[in-house]
């Protein structure tokens, strides 16, 4: 009876789990999907500053979101044709490989077993980000590394707990995880001294630090103890689309050391009287015939850069100094400004 | 030759007018269509699942889990399997639901009797109780409740009780028994003792069905089992040694701690089932016949006994059944601990999900656990329910 009622149960479960699957999926063509709804389905945080948030007037901003905003602008030519589906860390993987969304931009952490096991294709990264420790500077802890015997609130959604464990394992040292899933009750606990220190990625905790009422009582400790390369994912196997993500993003940051923003791009791009630097005139499409190729038009670069500007300019707008983060650029410059941010030229 | 075939076929017609067979013909198709709707269900959502890449089986659970819990009854540390920290969550989740149950158990008879109590202010404040605790959401008792310990002085300032128990808002911090070579000794008698009493309760129990003289079961059973082993430790002494816990650089080091947590969880699932505990309590008692205690009365039986041997026993039979649920309620609600970060099975497995990304065979685990966790707390609270509708009838 109870075999026969467990195998009962978890054929409903595999159904309602497949059923979108049997409708959604599809098999190489998720451009010509994208141009049929003439809407891009692009899954984002469900509430993270900076990232993906929602502002005053109820509309998606952020880091994420921008980059969903230049791939509708590249695909469809519109960068307002776009359907955002907010996903926790547990449903975005289901709901990409499921057909629910297009493409994944959420804070995701390009790893081995992600890339290569769960069928996903990373097309790069718009973020470079490491885990770290944030304490009261009370706690008299200048380095992670004197946290033996600390106990540690942890924001759960990603490998938080596993360089944690890791970190701790390396450097012999007990502590004592306290794992909460939602932000608000993890920063609950670390405000009422449940947990000694608080991890999460270093972006996250620039963010949660922002909106403490004493934010200069509490330091983020200078170990960073993980790689946490984050970008945007699409399914495996439709090479075509895999290629266009890719090269949206590569666009912006290619636009950013060849000095094209959103206020230039229009005059750069003329044929006549704009830049007279090849790549640029290639990357804006007045020469050579790169959206073609995508199977886009011309200027599909020049259409992401008008709508949310370089790499530069979204960075800036939501996650840089002048903003609640006060994130400095730091690993995320262009490779000749002292960052690793470089991107594959457009020849 | 045409004959014989004629008259099968007419014994065919015989086959479809009677309504017997008839019946069971369809019921034979029902079944057929059914099992191939599903087979087709099946086939298709396993297709399709390994196109999209989504079930990829459930050999993960061998993998490391790479990952420490904070709560573990079992050895397990982040080298461990997957496998094996799902089953850490597990325990972790029966060890609350086993200390609610008995929690909610005893709150429930406790106030259920309180209810029917004469005295009005007992009465009013059992009332008061349940009317508050029953119409509030579970979540956001377990959270109350959590943010009440957390509120507790810091680990700094932790109240003490006598140097060696200490209570602040990372739990309470006890000092973990060592024990000695010669603690066997004791083991052996105090499992001696209950076997003792197991044999004693049945002789005694057989003695008063033949001759109505009743023993003293519940002294000799205390005296059997912690007099004994008591008594030996004035000749032995006391084979245990205390770790006891010390305040370190961040936490106090040694001892074992109860987590807040755990006593956030604990406190609000048996707070919240004790109500309704107490309700179907309330309603066993006022479900025994008036005429019963009367009866008892007129034979002269004692209050005390009144309660424990008829009202009671009767009352029971009617309890049993939503009591059973209770228990199942209590026992799923557990699972809201994700919210707190007691770590039990959904929150193991949602790290584990997190992880390995494998969301189908983590979900089918809960459901598999869950159901398993429930359908044998059903048994066992049926074959109770049969045993004390058996002393009915006897």
């Amino acid at each position: 009876m109870i075999a026969t009622t467990r195998r009962v149960l978890s054929c409903a479960v595999l159904a309602a789990f497949a059923l979108p699957g049997i409708m959604g999926t599809a098999h190489g063509a998720t451009l010509d999907d994208v141009r049929a709804a003439d809407e891009l389905k692009c899954g984002i945080n469900t509430g993270l500053a900076g990232f993906a948030n929602t502002d005053d007037a109820g509309n998606w901003v952020g880091f994420d979101v921008d980059y969903c905003k230049a791939l509708a602008a590249a695909v469809l030519g519109d960068a307002s044709k776009i359907q955002y589906v907010s996903l926790t860390g547990k449903n975005r993987f289901p709901a990409l490989q499921a057909g629910e969304i297009e493409v994944l931009a959420r804070n995701t952490t390009w790893t081995f077993s992600r890339d290569v096991d769960l069928g996903l294709t990373f097309v790069g990264v718009n973020y470079y980000d490491g885990q770290g420790f944030l304490g009261p500077k009370s706690l008299g802890v200048s380095s992670a590394t004197e946290l033996d015997g600390a106990s540690v609130c942890i924001q759960t959604g990603t490998t938080t707990e596993l360089n944690l464990a890791d970190f701790f394992r390396t450097h012999n040292m007990a502590y004592e995880p306290v794992p909460i899933e939602t932000n608000s009750e993890a920063r609950a606990a670390y405000e009422a001294d449940r947990c000694d220190v608080y991890t999460s990625d270093a972006s996250g905790l620039a963010a949660t630090k922002a909106t403490f009422d004493n934010p200069d009582d509490h330091m983020v400790l200078p170990e960073i103890i993980s790689k946490e390369p984050l970008g945007p994912v699409v399914r495996q196997g439709d090479d075509q689309w895999a290629d266009i993500t890719r090269w949206v993003l590569n666009a912006l940051i290619s636009a950013e050391e060849l000095g094209v923003t959103q206020a230039n791009v229009e005059a750069l791009a003329q044929k006549d009287g704009g830049s007279d630097n090849p790549e640029v005139q290639r990357l804006l499409g007045s020469e050579g015939s790169m959206g073609a190729m995508l199977g886009l038009d011309a200027d599909w670069a020049a259409r992401a850069i008008m709508a949310v500007g370089n790499y530069s300019e979204i960075f800036e707008r939501h996650l840089g100094p002048d903003t609640r983060l006060g994130l400095e650029r730091g690993l995320n410059a262009l490779y000749s400004a002292g960052g690793i941010l470089y991107s594959p030229p457009f020849r | 030759m045409a004959a014989p075939s004629s008259t099968r076929i007419e014994q065919l017609g015989y086959l479809w007018t009677d309504e017997r067979l008839r019946g069971i013909a369809f019921q034979v198709l029902a079944v057929a269509g059914l099992a191939l709707f599903f087979a087709f269900i099946i086939w298709n959502t396993a297709a399709n699942l390994k196109h999209a890449g989504l079930a990829s089986g459930y050999g993960f659970l061998l993998d490391p889990a790479s990952f420490d819990i904070n709560q573990r009854l079992i050895d397990y540390t982040s080298t461990s399997s997957y496998g094996r920290a799902f089953l850490v969550g597990g325990l972790n989740t029966v060890l609350v639901a086993a200390l609610g149950i008995a929690a909610a158990t005893f709150i429930g008879f406790v106030v259920g009797l309180m209810r029917l109590s004469t005295n009005f202010l007992v009465s009013r404040i059992a009332t008061v109780y349940v009317e508050l605790t029953r119409n509030v959401p579970l979540l956001l008792q377990i959270i109350f409740w959590w943010v009440v310990i957390l509120a507790l002085p810091r680990v700094r300032d932790s109240i003490s009780v006598a140097d060696v128990v200490f209570l602040n808002n990372r739990g309470i911090r006890l000092p973990q028994p060592i024990f000695e070579d010669a603690f066997q000794l004791i083991l052996a008698l105090f499992v001696a003792g209950c076997i003792g009493t197991f044999v004693l309760a049945r002789w005694a129990r057989k003695r008063h069905e033949l001759t109505g003289r009743t023993f003293p079961v519940g002294w000799s059973a205390i005296g059997l089992i912690f007099g004994l082993p008591a008594l030996s430790t004035l000749f032995v002494g006391l084979p245990v040694d205390l770790d006891i816990p010390l305040l370190g650089r961040f936490n106090f080091e040694g001892g074992f701690n109860v987590t807040p947590e755990l006593i956030a969880l604990w406190l609000a699932l048996s707070l919240y089932t004790g109500a309704f505990i107490s309700e179907v309590v309330r309603s066993g008692i006022l479900a025994v016949d008036k005429g019963q205690i009367e009866a008892a009365r007129a034979v002269g039986l004692p209050p005390g006994l009144r309660t424990r041997k008829i009202i009671l026993p009767q009352a029971l039979r009617v309890i049993i059944p939503p009591l059973t649920n209770q228990y199942l309620n209590l026992t799923k609600n557990s699972s809201l601990a994700v919210v707190i970060g007691y770590q039990d099975i959904v929150s193991i497995g949602e790290t584990v999900l997190n992880q390995s990304g494998q969301a189908l065979e983590v979900i089918s685990i809960y459901m598999a656990f869950y159901l398993t966790l429930s359908l044998l707390t059903s048994v066992l609270m049926n074959w109770y329910n049969k045993r004390t509708a058996l002393v009915r009838e006897r």
